[in-house]
C-alpha cells in the first residue's frame, strides 16, 4: 500500500502556502516543528501553539471547530503527534464538521529528539488510516502541484478534510513562538471572543 | 444543570454509571455528546471548546483518569477551566482486582497534575457538588474533578 514518491517539498514553504491561502482561519499547531516554522513565517493571536498536549492537536481542533462553526479551523501538526493521536480521527470522523481541517507535515521522523524515524517511514499510511477512520476527504500531497491543488480546497467539501503533506527532512527556520500557556490562550480567546470574556 | 449552565460539548468513554446522563446528552438539543477513542481526547477537545468559547464536561471511569495525565500538563500550564465527573472503579467493594490500582491511584494522580478533586459517597450530596464544581471550574479557571464513589453507583457483582 505505502508508495515511495520522490518527495522535494520543504515545511517552510508549504506552511507559507497553507497561511497565505487561509488568512481567516483559527489555527491550532501541534508541538514540535510545526509552532517553529508557523512563527517562521508569522503570528497571530488567534493562532494556538502547542508546547505540550501531544496527541492532543486534532481533538483540540474539533473541540475549536464545534464551538466556532463559522470559522475555519484548522490542525497543522507533525506525523509523530498525529501517530499519538490516531483515534481521534475515528473520534471526528463520526461528526466530521465542515469547517475542521487537519494537514500533517509529514516528514517520516521525529524532528526535536534526534531525527529517529516514524512509522509513517516504513509502512504506515496516515491519509489511508484516516479515510478508514471515516474521513472520505484524505488524501496525500507529494509535490508543489498536488499541494496548489489541494490547499484551495481544504474548507470546500461537505465534511472535515485529512491531508498528509509529505516534506523533506531538511528543517526550517527555528523561530520560538510564546511558550507561556494561558499567555497564548488568553490572546487566542480575546482575539476570538473579545475582552468581555476574559 | 448542563443546560442551565451552558455546558454544551459532552465528551465521554462509557460507563455504567453514567448511562442514563450519556443518553440524555444525546438526545438533549443544547448538548453535543461525543463518544471517544481514549478519555485524553476529551481533554484535549474541552480545552479547544474553551478556546471557542464553549463550556464542556468529560464523562469518565476512574480507570480513564489514568490515559489524560499528559494532557492534563496543558490544562495546568494554560489555566483551562475543565470539569471531569468520574465514576469510581475499584473502590468501595470493588470485585475485579485489575480495577483496584487506578481506582486507589485517582485522587492522587489527580491532584499531582493540579487538578482539584471532589469526592462523593453520599447520593444526595452529587448535585450540589457537580454545582459547585461548574462554579470552580468555568468561574475560577480551575479543572476540577468529582469522583462518584461506588457506595453511590454500586458495585458490578462477578460471582
Amino acid at each position: 500500500m505505502t508508495r515511495r514518491r520522490k518527495v522535494s517539498l520543504e515545511r517552510l514553504d508549504v506552511v507559507g502556502t497553507l497561511l497565505a491561502q487561509h488568512t481567516d482561519m483559527l489555527l491550532v499547531c501541534g508541538l514540535g516543528n510545526p509552532c517553529w516554522d508557523v512563527r517562521s513565517v508569522t503570528d497571530r493571536d488567534d493562532f494556538f501553539y502547542m508546547w505540550g498536549g501531544m496527541g492532543g492537536a486534532t481533538m483540540m481542533g474539533f473541540g475549536l471547530a464545534r464551538a466556532q462553526p463559522n470559522r475555519h479551523v484548522m490542525v497543522l501538526t507533525g506525523d509523530g503527534e498525529m501517530l499519538m493521536g490516531m483515534g481521534s480521527l475515528a473520534t471526528v470522523a463520526v461528526t466530521k464538521p465542515r469547517n475542521l481541517a487537519i494537514v500533517v507535515l509529514d516528514n517520516e521522523h521525529y524532528g526535536e529528539t534526534g531525527m529517529q524515524t516514524t512509522h509513517t517511514h516504513h509502512n504506515t499510511e496516515l491519509a489511508a488510516i484516516s479515510e478508514g477512520a471515516g474521513l472520505k476527504s484524505s488524501r496525500t500531497v507529494y509535490n508543489r502541484k498536488e499541494l496548489e491543488a489541494v490547499v484551495p480546497r481544504l474548507f470546500a467539501g461537505p465534511t472535515s478534510t485529512f491531508t498528509c503533506i509529505k516534506v523533506t527532512t531538511s528543517s526550517g527556520r527555528k523561530t520560538l513562538p510564546p511558550r507561556h500557556g494561558s499567555f497564548v490562550k488568553d490572546r487566542f480567546r480575546r482575539s476570538v471572543l473579545g475582552d468581555a470574556n476574559l | 444543570m448542563f443546560v442551565r449552565e451552558r455546558v454544551v460539548q459532552v465528551p465521554y468513554v462509557p460507563d455504567a454509571g453514567h448511562t442514563s446522563l450519556i443518553a440524555f446528552c444525546h438526545e438533549h438539543e443544547s448538548i453535543e455528546a461525543t463518544r471517544l477513542t481514549t478519555e485524553e481526547e476529551g481533554v484535549a477537545q474541552l480545552c479547544g471548546a474553551w478556546l471557542g468559547g464553549q463550556r464542556g464536561a468529560l464523562l469518565l471511569q476512574s480507570s480513564g483518569v489514568g490515559n489524560c495525565i499528559n494532557m492534563l500538563a496543558m490544562v495546568n500550564e494554560c489555566r483551562f477551566p475543565m470539569l471531569m465527573l468520574v465514576t469510581m472503579r475499584g473502590d468501595w467493594g470493588e470485585g475485579n482486582p485489575w480495577q483496584v490500582p487506578m481506582g486507589r491511584a485517582t485522587a492522587a494522580v489527580l491532584k499531582e497534575m493540579g487538578v482539584l478533586v471532589e469526592k462523593v459517597d453520599e447520593p444526595d450530596r452529587v448535585v450540589e457538588t457537580v454545582d459547585a464544581s461548574i462554579a470552580l471550574a468555568f468561574s475560577s479557571n480551575r479543572a476540577v474533578a468529582v469522583l462518584i464513589g461506588q457506595r453511590i453507583i454500586g458495585t458490578k457483582r462477578w460471582d
